[in-house]
């Protein structure tokens, strides 16, 4: 009972640390200069995109981790994190689009940010399609890795090309453009912690897939020798 | 290289007889341009609604016929005779090589009706041509690879401009931008940034498909 | 020249198709790979030129001394099977002229009208192709086949499709093939086993 608790210790201290960001979102950050109460969804909005960076930068890095060493394992590794990554990416383009609603009046308008997620969906949706439509573990494995390698060689272009087209009313979400913070040292304790505690969740969330995906493989490769 | 080109002539004079992937974009082209025009009517339209239409109508009529290099062969099952007889560098050049030279001509015809239907001038055709040249290297690349990777998946309808699309985005976005300032502007230096993006583009595309279509093509 | 193979296995699923494949065959001998359909025999050949990766295993094609490499493979090695087409939109003579210009070989048009005229194909050389009947094409398999002059040629049901006139040319290109190089076929066929110097079952 002791070291189960021990064991289980940390996951108490994410939830007490997540209650808190909850907490402090809406009792603890005060609000900015001459803005609304929905700038409070920026303590959700910026780790959950960024938490979906993070997520596909790993589903790369497996993905070519597969091409090397032709492991499925690193296949449904990379699997698991674009599934990861495509639920945050939902969750910040739907509070990014709340949030434009109430601060420029629209849901959507095609601003910088909004068309870079958009475009991450689009690709995370196409890897899922690809995947649909394959039959063969091996080959599914192979070619949506590839496709994911590609797809990561060109989002780059889109941060640098789309902001040269259209002018973002995007606010900077740590730093502005003089290099000054925006946020008192309130707002910054809440959203840096919010921050670390959805990093944390999401590697939390991406141990539970791997240990599942690993225990799956077994499990087949059992029923295999018995048959 | 050699190799390359005896594919990528292998692959025309098989065009030449089937005339299927030249058909296909063509006459989606020309259909796609009448539509436009037709539904437009008399009304004239401003030069930077004409430059999207433009890149529209090019990167759909790729898309039409892209898929068809790869589909061919392993729809009449001589992928794996290729494989056999040829490196899978020689054989990316020589695809990638045909699609380019497939959408080149269909812009060469393309281009100067849609200018004539629209009646419009171009303010710095050499800087347009540049553009519309260096789009087509970009959107064959990222073509060719999309292409070889939707024909070993099972089902291909859709799913050729659902996975293409994300990585085209670029040339489109990048043409659109550089095709609004050709129409309206001659200076020079207003294009050399976006000119310069569109070739780093085209060279990191190019670049990643030669180095990834081997794992795609060979199983 | 020596062809040697050492614990080729390959799954598909996880489920296994080939366990623990070896064998050796030098030059002037044949092997018959014989199984069940679905047994992998198909798979084998595949592994066997490279055009399907192996989970496990090494492959060692030895010539002149030297060990040449799985990715160098389709230089040496020459396949004829159901699931290898010719082009349709393609004569007989512009397919064989194409395989003649990607492996460079010389004095082409002499020797595709050889080829064509040993596997029986005379008078049609410049017929296209979709305008064959099955066996004909079969025929010109093996001509696209053997104008490379390939060291280990690879047969995969060798005499299906074919007439009594066309088994005949098979068999003969066979009987050489054995005799100068190596032949590995994959067949069911009771009577294509007289070319077998091992016979090696194939069965999951």
């Amino acid at each position: 009972m002791n070291s189960k608790l021990i064991n289980y210790s940390w996951q108490f201290g994410l939830f007490i640390l997540l209650s808190l960001v909850i907490i402090g979102t809406y009792f603890y950050a005060p609000l900015a200069k001459g803005l609304g109460e929905y700038t409070r969804v920026m303590y959700f909005h910026v780790p959950a995109a960024w938490v979906t960076v993070v997520a596909f930068f790993m589903g790369a890095f497996y993905s070519f981790m597969y091409l090397r060493k032709r492991d499925l394992l690193f296949d449904f590794y990379a699997e698991a994190a674009s599934q990861l990554g495509i639920i945050f990416c939902i969750l910040a383009t739907i509070t990014g689009a709340l949030w434009a609603k109430e601060s420029w009046g629209a849901y959507w308008n095609w601003d910088p940010r909004q068309t870079s997620i958009f475009i991450l969906l689009l690709i995370y949706g196409a890897y899922f399609s690809l995947r649909s439509a394959i039959e063969q573990n091996e080959t599914k494995a192979r070619l949506s890795a590839v496709y994911s390698l590609l797809a990561f060689i060109t989002v780059p272009f889109f941060i640098f090309i789309i902001p040269r087209i259209y002018e973002s009313l995007h606010p900077d979400p740590l730093v502005n453009t003089e290099g000054k913070l925006k946020m008192n040292a309130k707002m910054l304790t809440v959203f840096l912690s919010s921050l670390g505690g959805f990093t944390i969740v999401f590697f939390w969330l991406m141990h539970l897939k791997k240990t599942f995906i690993q225990l799956s493989i077994k499990l087949q490769k059992l029923t295999d020798q018995e048959n | 290289m050699h190799n390359s080109f005896t594919i990528f002539l292998k692959d025309i004079r098989q065009e030449l007889r089937s005339k299927a992937a030249l058909n296909s974009i063509l006459l989606f082209a020309i259909v796609t341009l009448t539509a436009i025009s037709f539904s437009i009517g008399s009304f004239a339209l401003n030069t930077d609604i004409l430059a999207a239409m433009l890149w529209i109508i090019i990167l759909f009529s790729a898309l039409s016929g892209f898929s068809h290099v790869f589909l061919k062969e392993e729809e009449s099952r001589t992928a794996d005779t290729l494989k056999l007889i040829a490196s899978p560098n020689d054989i990316f050049w020589g695809k990638l090589l045909f699609n380019l030279v497939l959408l080149l001509l269909v812009l060469f015809i393309i281009v100067p009706l849609f200018i004539a239907v629209f009646n419009f001038d171009v303010k710095n055709p050499g800087m347009f041509i540049i553009t519309i040249a260096l789009g087509a290297i970009g959107l064959s690349a990222g073509g060719t690879i999309v292409a070889a990777i939707i024909a070993k998946a099972s089902s291909r309808g859709a799913l050729f401009s659902v996975l293409a699309f994300p990585i085209l985005l670029p040339v489109i976005i990048l043409g659109i931008t550089i095709t609004r300032i050709a129409f309206k502007k001659t200076e020079i230096v207003l294009f050399i940034p976006e000119i310069q993006a569109l070739a780093a583009y085209c060279v990191i595309v190019v670049t990643a498909a030669a180095l990834l279509f081997e794992y795609i093509w060979n199983d | 020249m020596k062809f040697s193979v050492q614990g080729i296995s390959k799954s598909f699923n996880f489920r296994e198709v080939l366990k623990d494949i070896s064998f050796s065959v030098p030059a002037g001998k044949s092997l018959a790979l014989t199984g069940h359909n679905g047994s992998g025999k198909t798979t084998l050949l595949r592994i066997l030129c490279n055009l399907l990766r192996a989970d496990a295993g090494k492959m060692v094609f030895e010539k002149h001394g030297n060990e040449i490499k799985p990715v160098h493979f389709k230089n040496h090695f020459s396949l004829v099977g159901p699931y290898l087409q010719l082009y349709d939109e393609l004569t007989a003579f512009e397919n064989l002229e194409f395989l003649a210009r990607l492996k460079n070989i010389e004095d082409t048009d002499n020797k595709i009208y050889e080829i064509i005229n040993m596997t029986g194909l005379k008078g049609r050389a410049h017929d296209f192709v979709k305008t064959y009947s099955s066996g004909m094409k079969q025929r010109l398999k093996y001509a696209f086949a053997l104008l490379s002059e390939p060291d280990i040629l690879f047969l995969d049901e060798p005499t299906s499709n074919l007439d009594k006139q066309g088994i005949e040319v098979v068999y003969n290109i066979m009987e050489e093939q054995k005799a100068k190089k190596i032949l590995i076929f994959a067949t069911n066929d009771e009577s294509d086993l007289k070319f077998a110097d091992g016979i090696i079952s194939v069965n999951a």
